[in-house]
């Protein structure tokens, strides 16, 4: 089951019970959706979409807002910052299509750049899962609060799924450094990590950054080396990573989707892994940059 | 918080000053004073202590610029102590150029970029009826303010989905460039809503306006002479 599907399967299911609970789209993932007085699609309104949902948020519900990534935090942002940050209401905002999820439709369908964009505003809880069985708990927990979450569902997902926490998950551990990988980079970094003697972190919540969880991590390494491996724009997570480790003498490297030019390509999902070296040869080869090689820590 | 001292419309020049300085007489040219007062003063059904009621009716100030005449009627009617008002602007005033719905008591939203207030009052609409609430809610925004797309989304919406205790008031003063060939009210009836083009001084047209019966979301498109604020 996609991770879509589990999302509109469990906001249904609390629909049944939490008559706060609202959902607005703007035609995607209208046919997923059961009819519903409390669904409502408002059409190819983007800025109706956000503003509606803001609406609802200070009648007294809970909105849902929902569609593709780009038309959800791009096209309608000053609708993002305003209505539910300068309003300060809560709302759930949740996207799908990921970076490139569907590359063969180019550019105007890619959202490399969302988690960058809610790092400009104050407030927002943002979650990124890995699996689609982490998509229930961070779903139902995201409608039992009342605060400003971003929730960002992909097609690509890892083998299996780990319990959904607040902070990082320890999911290997070495003594070399350290890899963070969120969400669904965790198979991917595993396997380009195989032979390294280092720990890896899982993320699924990466706003707030788990500060304390990365320098306890660090502290327990040898050496104070940082990788970061995110499924959008690279770097985005470097400046709470630099800031965690202000006070330690720290090396830190990011891997995400390339930022210097625009990849005008259509192709696979894989294809743009390969082409951002977000795919295990080129996450390897990092690694091996940063942390040497394999033989070298034996 | 009701504050107790409530004026009536005549002392709404004196409470203009406050913000605006003695010399100056600002407030007749306010486009939007007379909307303002009309609603607070007999359409809507608010009071200063019932600001978190569910069931108040809601007013949106959509055209957040400029918005001595608001805080001025906010304050005639007991939301504002008057002493406020002098602070206005200054570091840590509740009072900006544009209202902020945290800092000041009774104001729904924080406005001030243009386009975002008919939307949200979409949403509201919409949230209060499906709670089965009977409250209303009535949105200001300004002819020139229409130039955002965002509120072309709005119309729209709020005509099919037939919300009939949504009231947009258009406060007309023809400050947009471009304008609005064959008048505002064109726009918001092919959408379905239901329209009145009135003097936007008359106290006594605005409130029948205001207050009509009407199926479908409701415009009112309050002219004023073109060049007053």
């Amino acid at each position: 089951m996609s991770m879509r599907q589990v999302f509109v399967d469990t906001v249904e299911d609390v629909m049944r019970h939490d008559p706060r609970v609202a959902v607005v789209l703007a035609e995607i993932s209208r046919d997923a959706f059961t009819p519903h007085d409390r669904v409502i699609n408002v059409g190819i309104r983007e800025q109706a979409l956000v503003g509606v949902g803001s609406g609802l948020a200070l009648s007294g519900l809970r909105p849902v807002v929902h569609t593709y990534a780009p038309f959800l935090v791009e096209r309608p942002f000053e609708q993002i910052k305003l209505d539910f940050g300068h309003q300060d209401v809560g709302g759930v905002l949740v996207s799908i299509g990921g970076s490139y999820d569907d590359p063969a439709w180019g550019r105007t369908h890619q959202a490399p750049g969302d988690v960058a964009l809610f790092d400009t505003l104050p407030g927002w809880t943002v979650r990124v899962p890995g699996h689609p069985a982490e998509v229930g708990p961070i779903v139902r927990d995201a409608l039992a609060r009342d605060d400003r979450i971003y929730i960002r569902l992909s097609l690509r997902e890892n083998a299996s799924p780990h319990p959904v926490v607040e902070g990082f998950t320890e999911v290997r551990r070495g003594r070399q450094g350290v890899v963070v990988a969120v969400g669904p980079m965790l198979d991917t970094v595993l396997q380009a990590t195989r032979d390294v003697d280092v720990t890896v972190l899982y993320a699924t919540t990466v706003r707030p950054f788990d500060a304390a969880g990365l320098q306890a991590a660090v502290g327990r390494a040898a050496q104070a080396d940082v990788l970061l491996v995110e499924p959008y724009l690279e770097g985005t997570s470097a400046h709470l990573a630099a800031e965690a480790l202000a006070d330690v003498p720290h090396r830190l490297r990011s891997l995400g989707v390339r930022r210097d030019a625009e990849l005008r390509a259509y192709g696979t999902a894989e294809d743009h892994d390969s082409a951002h070296d977000l795919d295990v040869l080129g996450i390897a080869a990092a690694v091996r940059r940063m942390f040497g090689h394999p033989a070298a820590a034996a | 918080m009701a504050v107790k001292s409530e004026s009536g419309f005549a002392g709404l020049p004196a409470l203009f000053r406050r913000m605006s300085g003695d010399e100056k007489h600002e407030w007749a040219a306010e486009s939007t004073l007379d909307v303002l007062w009309v609603l607070y003063d007999r359409v809507l059904d608010v009071s200063p202590d019932r600001v978190d009621d569910p069931d108040r009716d809601r007013f949106l100030l959509s055209k957040g610029h400029g918005p001595m005449a608001y805080y001025a009627v906010l304050a005639a009617k007991g939301y504002l102590e008057p002493s406020t008002l002098d602070t206005w602007t200054t570091w840590d005033s509740p009072l900006g150029q544009h209202p902020d719905r945290v800092l000041v008591n009774g104001v729904e939203i924080s406005s001030g970029s243009l386009g975002h207030g008919l939307p949200i009052a979409v949403g509201t609409a919409l949230g209060l009826r499906l709670q089965s609430r009977a409250a209303r809610t009535f949105v200001l925004v300004g002819d020139a303010e229409l130039d955002e797309g965002s509120n072309h989304e709005a119309i729209a919406l709020a005509g099919r989905l037939g919300l009939d205790r949504l009231v947009a008031v258009v406060v007309d003063n023809e400050s947009g460039t471009h304008g609005w060939p064959g008048g505002v009210a064109k726009r918001f009836e092919v959408e379905g809503w239901q329209t009145s083009t009135v003097d936007g001084r008359d106290h006594g047209a605005l409130h029948p306006a205001l207050t009509q019966d009407h199926v479908g979301p409701l415009a009112v498109v309050a002219k004023i002479r073109k060049g007053e604020r």
